[in-house]
């Protein structure tokens, strides 16, 4: 791999690891082919290699650790899209990638494709330690404090293959934010980890546990206001264990840690993950050099110092209604003058959130290559981001973008919804979700519409599991089966951010037929009650609640 | 069924004597019931006495007896009960127990490079285990990140 690329590459370690974990799952496989392991027993060994039995075929999924992905990854997709599926692959909520239709006797081929470019789908499912997520404009953000990607990797060797938390009572997802704004729904996960600086000016974690969504969202509580780096493996050690010990198994949908907390209560887990961690802590002591060492492989990459000195992008904005379009809603500032990130949008109205062709990958490879020292990340609202560019190169990118149906300028916009597979694909789910988001994309045609709506976040789920995160959509659709018929819960109001909070239930459930003209609805009554034009979908409906909503939804409807 | 200890196929000596039966040679696991009602005619009368846990066990509640035994047996209600790997764990390495930690039950191959690690020392095979291949399992990973219980 390209020797100057600034994120970390495997070690011999590393990549011993995830090669012998393809000959464990070959053999796995095999023996599951021969009928040597019960379905049971293999459906746990499979899952921890990403792979579950869906409705037409399996469905792989593959690690994207913290989101980021070199361009030799994207391309090693791009191939695998093409040789072993459809063409095209999808991102998904925990910057993870899936794979639709391979076939499982070939999976063990796809993990050493993976193994050749330092990827992996070692926990990326089953009731183990999970993918760790992070910020999508880590180490870019002008509101970081400290880049997370470093501690991202350091939580990510240690969840793999660790051997006293590899059958957990459910499965069990960290993510890290080291920035102000939280753009990894840090407060919807098992544990969040933020970077924070304490009284002496140190940096630290503010740690929560117990954040979740799926059929019972619970925003995270903090067990630790601050925690000294050193300790941040002990501490996630001790909160595993006293989860590992007394995480409820008599009920799957009562086995994540946010139950624990909630039955235990607050104040009594904090004393036991407290007590447990005295015991440990000065046993596995995270050293400095060893942080260094992680950090030194995220280094900066070498900014061209003159890059805001360029005119043509001043030029370029002046003159291209379009381009500036794009500049404004799918581009953001960069700590470094003369740079942008850049939002690939994977949200254009005929394709379905979060998927993307392999001549699209490719693109996209050659993209970062072009103008971003060769990397990629996956956001958590799946789509992908360009997070150094400079403002020199940004009109040829929009061009490039554009003619590859990835620049539609809808970033954090109604028509960016985050949407599951849904009852296309997935055999949980009671209901579509990419047809319904199809038809809100329909209905929202004009873009200058879409604008005038401002910030807004849709997410829509098929099923109560909420892998699309409706609870914490702005408008949360979820779908519901009736007697075989599919309808849709609305819910308002739900954020994953700082302000993070669960949406509140609109009313009774809405007919399919009924579910987009529903959305409109609410969209009208929006811009009917928004007090001015930069007062957003979710501020407004904080200050005048869900009565105006509903009252006008189900006159209508 | 065949034990293995310390990667070997190793002939069992011990018995697991259920709560109503009477000891009948010198190698007798009990349950901890058994144990917390008869623990000083357990002492007297068997030369060596081993443990069976359940997984609910709080091994903090038994940390004090551990010296009485030279043998616990960790059992698997079901292979994704993962609170044994946990116990051996503490056993080994917070409450220092020397002796022998077999686990029994619905345990599987490949679990065994897991419990391996967590201190786990000798394995009651169920009768589908093919025992060189459980042994083989031991060692799927040459390489790991986290702290092994030696």
């Amino acid at each position: 791999m390209n020797k100057h690329i600034h994120m970390y590459q495997y070690s011999d370690k590393d990549q011993t690891l995830i090669n012998e974990r393809v000959t464990q799952f070959r053999d796995q496989t095999e023996r599951f082919l021969k009928g040597e392991i019960p379905d049971d027993k293999f459906r746990a060994l499979r899952l921890m290699n990403g792979l579950y039995v869906q409705t037409h075929a399996p469905l792989l999924r593959v690690a994207g650790p913290y989101g980021l992905l070199s361009s030799k990854q994207v391309r090693k997709l791009a191939s695998i899209a093409r040789d072993y599926d459809k063409g095209f692959c999808h991102f998904t909520t925990r910057q993870n990638i899936q794979f639709n239709w391979p076939a499982l006797e070939r999976v063990p081929d796809i993990l050493e494709e993976l193994a050749s470019v330092q990827m992996h789908a070692i926990q990326t499912s089953g009731n183990c330690l999970r993918n760790t997520t992070s910020d999508q404009l880590a180490g870019v953000a002008t509101d970081e404090l400290e880049d997370p990607r470093p501690y991202c990797e350091i939580i990510r060797q240690w969840t793999i293959l660790h051997p006293e938390f590899a059958y957990l009572p459910r499965k069990f997802k960290i993510a890290v934010s080291g920035s102000t704004q939280d753009r990894a729904a840090t407060q919807f996960h098992d544990i969040g980890l933020h970077l924070v600086t304490n009284d002496q000016g140190e940096v630290g974690f503010k740690v929560f546990v117990g954040g979740g969504l799926g059929r019972t969202p619970v925003i995270g509580q903090v067990v630790r206001p601050f925690l000294h780096k050193q300790h941040l493996l002990s501490y996630l050690e001790a909160i595993l264990r006293v989860y590992n010990l007394y995480g409820r198994r008599d009920n799957k949908y009562k086995a994540r840690i946010k139950i624990l907390v909630r039955e235990t209560g607050l104040a009594k887990i904090t004393k036991q993950i407290e007590a447990e961690w005295a015991l440990i802590k000065d046993t596995m002591e995270l050293s400095a050099a060893r942080i260094e060492e992680i950090q030194l492989q995220f280094a900066l990459p070498a900014y061209q110092l003159n890059a805001a000195q360029d005119t043509s992008y001043a030029d370029k904005l002046k003159s291209n209604a379009d381009f500036a379009i794009w500049i404004k809603h799918n581009t953001v500032d960069h700590k470094i003058a003369g740079y942008r990130a850049a939002y690939i949008s994977l949200k254009a109205p005929d394709c379905p959130p979060g998927d993307c062709t392999d001549s699209q990958l490719d693109a996209i490879a050659d993209l970062s290559d072009q103008c971003s020292f060769g990397m990629v990340r996956v956001t958590h609202r799946q789509n992908l981001v360009l997070a150094d560019v400079p403002q020199a190169d940004l009109f040829s990118l929009w061009q490039q973008l554009d003619a590859l149906q990835l620049a539609t300028p809808n970033i954090g916009k109604a028509t960016d919804m985050i949407c599951c597979p849904g009852l296309d694909y997935c055999s949980l789910a009671n209901a579509g979700s990419i047809g319904v988001a199809k038809e809100i994309n329909e209905t929202l045609d004009s873009m200058d519409y879409v604008h005038d709506l401002g910030d807004l976040k849709i997410n829509i789920s098929g099923c109560m599991n909420g892998c699309a995160h409706q609870s914490v959509g702005h408008i949360g659709i979820l779908g519901v089966d009736k007697k075989g018929v599919e309808w849709y819960q609305v819910t308002l109001g739900g954020s994953s951010e700082n302000d993070a909070a669960i949406g509140e239930r609109l009313g009774p459930a809405v007919s399919k037929q009924d579910i987009t003209a529903v959305v409109k609805t609410l969209l009208e009554v929006y811009l009917q009650q928004r007090s001015h034009e930069d007062e957003s979908f979710l501020a407004t409906f904080r200050r005048v609640g869900v009565r105006p909503f509903k009252e006008k939804v189900y006159a209508t409807h | 069924m065949q034990l293995i200890k310390n990667k070997a196929v190793t002939q069992d000596d011990w018995t697991f004597v259920a709560d109503d039966e009477a000891l009948t040679s010198d190698y007798n696991i009990v349950s901890l019931t058994r144990w917390k009602k008869e623990r000083d005619l357990l002492v007297e009368q068997s030369g060596h006495l081993g443990l069976r846990l359940e997984s609910d066990v709080i091994i903090e509640d038994i940390a004090d007896d551990l010296a009485k035994f030279q043998l616990l047996e960790l059992f698997f209600p079901v292979f994704t009960d993962g609170r044994a790997f946990t116990h051996a764990r503490l056993l080994r390495s917070r409450f220092g127990f020397t002796g022998d930690i077999r686990v029994s039950g619905d345990f599987m191959r490949d679990q065994v490079f897991y419990l391996n690690r967590v201190g786990v020392s000798s394995f009651v095979l169920n009768d589908q285990d093919n025992a060189q291949q459980v042994i083989q399992s031991m060692d799927d990973f040459s390489v790991d990140y986290q702290q092994s219980v030696a």
